[in-house]
């Protein structure tokens, strides 16, 4: 008698656990305002990054095609992973005497963890981080980038 | 007496029928191998294989220098990141015997308390999934999705967020930090409930989980098992309480103790230190001094000769790194004991006699972290 009498106490037991747990999904069922899914590839247009999202490593440039990377290479010394290649070059300047400017400022992406030490130690704030994230690629060669733009030159006022 | 406590030598017999669970099963939450003997559903002994994503960080850790390896940490235990930011952190500033600013400590704190949040919140859902409940697992991840929203504001990544530096922060937190985490607060304290009437109070749910697993309170000393799981044993183990560091001193909050030692009871300390958690943000994110987001740090940092210590207490247990420094810029010997490797190796006596079925709640209730163990 008494294992009956337990049996029916837990069956009750767990419907009524049930139903509190059904409770709940069924609040969020019948008010669709409350879902928070984005979705996400349709979005694409109003999807907005934070300013600081560290998405990927950019050099700002200016609209005379001017960056402030004097390549003096404390990027490369505190990257962890060597994710950062400068390739500098010694052209003269107004003055005859020859000066250094990044000839290739080259970004590995695929090597890059986003610590963000590049980006906090550099003495110019030539760098910056991208609000870029869909770095899918089918080449991972396309990962390694170069962040001067072709033809850019130093900025004049940077440079003091 | 360790020798009654600690079964140490598994015999391997001929005729064992082994079942491996993993390398990659979905309830291990990383790559775990776990060699189990079975007897018909009865787990005869389980040995835990790790180093499958062993990268060696202490190693790495040798090259770099002290700004580079807080990158490093982060990927040990991913969902505590910033709490292992901060104990490689304390250890450089006790070493250079640099007082950080009493901003800087008070934002810690709050982001540890955020973290462990999160950290608990996924837990959650993994668990409840682990146990079948595949609700739990999406209510718990919409929830955590609004802490990770503030980190990403604040330090623009989510998961891995190196924010701290050896000194201070990174840079400071943003203008909203304040705002949105005193909305998030009171957001989740009309959440937290819910996940109560969906999970805990759940027949099923409660069936798995009450008794199974037991570990007494002198199994979790023996095999130095800490956080959580420890409480869940009546271990009082919290490194809050025990080592108050950051702004831990000046707030008010329980340790959370079970005395039943089970699966459940571990569950329970979980759930009861998301509620402490946001305790300690209600008392420090209105107090948050102004002042300097870092202490001066020059900018290649040589620890003195010798031997350095500090511990703290991740979302998992209690995280210690140890330094031996020889005057460089570079650490001579790095070495994090690390809360997960020590809550692995209990598993075996928690899941030893009782049955397979069982083995995915216990190793739930561990709240294990693979990274954390291989390092």
């Amino acid at each position: 008698m008494n294992s009956i009498s337990k049996y029916f106490s837990d069956l009750f037991k767990g419907i009524s656990s049930l139903w509190a747990g059904m409770r709940v999904t069924g609040k969020y069922f019948v008010s669709p305002g409350q879902i928070v899914t984005q979705q996400y590839p349709e979005n694409r247009a109003t999807l907005k990054m934070e300013p600081r999202f560290k998405g990927e490593i950019i050099m700002p440039h200016d609209e005379n095609n001017q960056h402030a990377c004097t390549g003096c290479g404390i990027c490369e010394i505190n990257c962890p992973n060597g994710s950062i290649e400068i390739i500098t070059d010694r052209v003269p300047n107004a003055d005859g005497k020859l000066e250094r400017v990044i000839d290739k400022h080259i970004f590995h992406l695929s090597m890059c963890t986003f610590c963000g030490l590049c980006v906090k130690t550099c003495p110019s704030d030539a760098l910056a981080f991208g609000q870029e994230f869909e770095h899918a690629v089918f080449d991972r060669h396309k990962l390694t980038k170069v962040l001067n733009q072709p033809g850019s030159s130093l900025k004049k006022e940077a440079k003091k | 007496m360790s020798e009654e406590i600690i079964k140490d030598v598994i015999v391997r017999e001929n005729e064992d029928y082994i079942i491996n669970m993993g390398p990659q099963h979905p309830s291990t939450h990383g790559v775990l191998r776990f060699e189990v003997c079975l007897k018909g559903e009865t787990v005869k002994y389980l040995i835990p294989h790790i180093g499958y994503i062993h990268r060696g960080i202490e190693k790495m850790c040798e090259a770099d220098t002290y700004q580079q390896i807080i990158h490093l940490t982060d990927r040990m235990d991913y969902l505590s990141a910033h709490i292992n930011n901060e104990a490689v952190c304390m250890v450089v500033e006790e070493a250079m015997q640099v007082e950080v600013p009493e901003r800087v400590k008070y934002i810690r704190t709050i982001l540890d308390e955020l973290n462990r949040l999160a950290s608990h919140q996924l837990w959650w859902c993994a668990f409840g999934m682990d146990l079948g409940a595949l609700t739990a697992f999406f209510y718990g991840l919409r929830d955590r999705e609004h802490i990770l929203d503030i980190f990403e504001e604040s330090f623009g990544s989510r998961l891995l967020h190196s924010f701290n530096t050896p000194g201070g922060l990174m840079h400071d937190v943003h203008p909203n930090f304040q705002k949105r985490t005193k909305e998030f607060i009171t957001y989740f304290r009309k959440k937290l409930p819910e996940y109560d009437q969906l999970l805990t109070g759940n027949i099923i749910f409660q069936e798995r989980v009450k008794g199974v697993g037991y570990m007494s309170r002198e199994k979790a000393i023996a095999y130095g098992v800490t956080g959580p799981s420890a409480r869940g044993s009546n271990l009082a183990c919290d490194i809050r309480k025990i080592a108050p560091y950051g702004a831990y001193d000046k707030v008010q909050f329980n340790e959370i103790l079970m005395t039943e030692g089970d699966t459940f009871a571990r569950y329970q300390v979980r759930m009861g230190e998301m509620w402490e958690s946001m305790k300690i943000i209600e008392q420090l994110i209105d107090n948050i001094p102004e002042g300097d987001f870092t202490a001066k740090m020059k900018p290649i940092i040589k620890l003195p000769a010798g031997e350095y210590f500090k511990r703290v207490e991740t979302a998992r247990g209690e995280l210690a790194v140890y330094v031996v420094s020889d005057g460089n810029k570079t650490p001579y010997r790095m070495k994090f004991r690390s809360p997960n490797f020590s809550n692995l190796f209990v598993m075996n006596e928690l899941a030893a006699g009782g049955k397979i079925a069982d083995l995915v709640a216990i190793s739930g209730s561990l709240d294990l972290v693979i990274p954390d163990i291989d390092r």
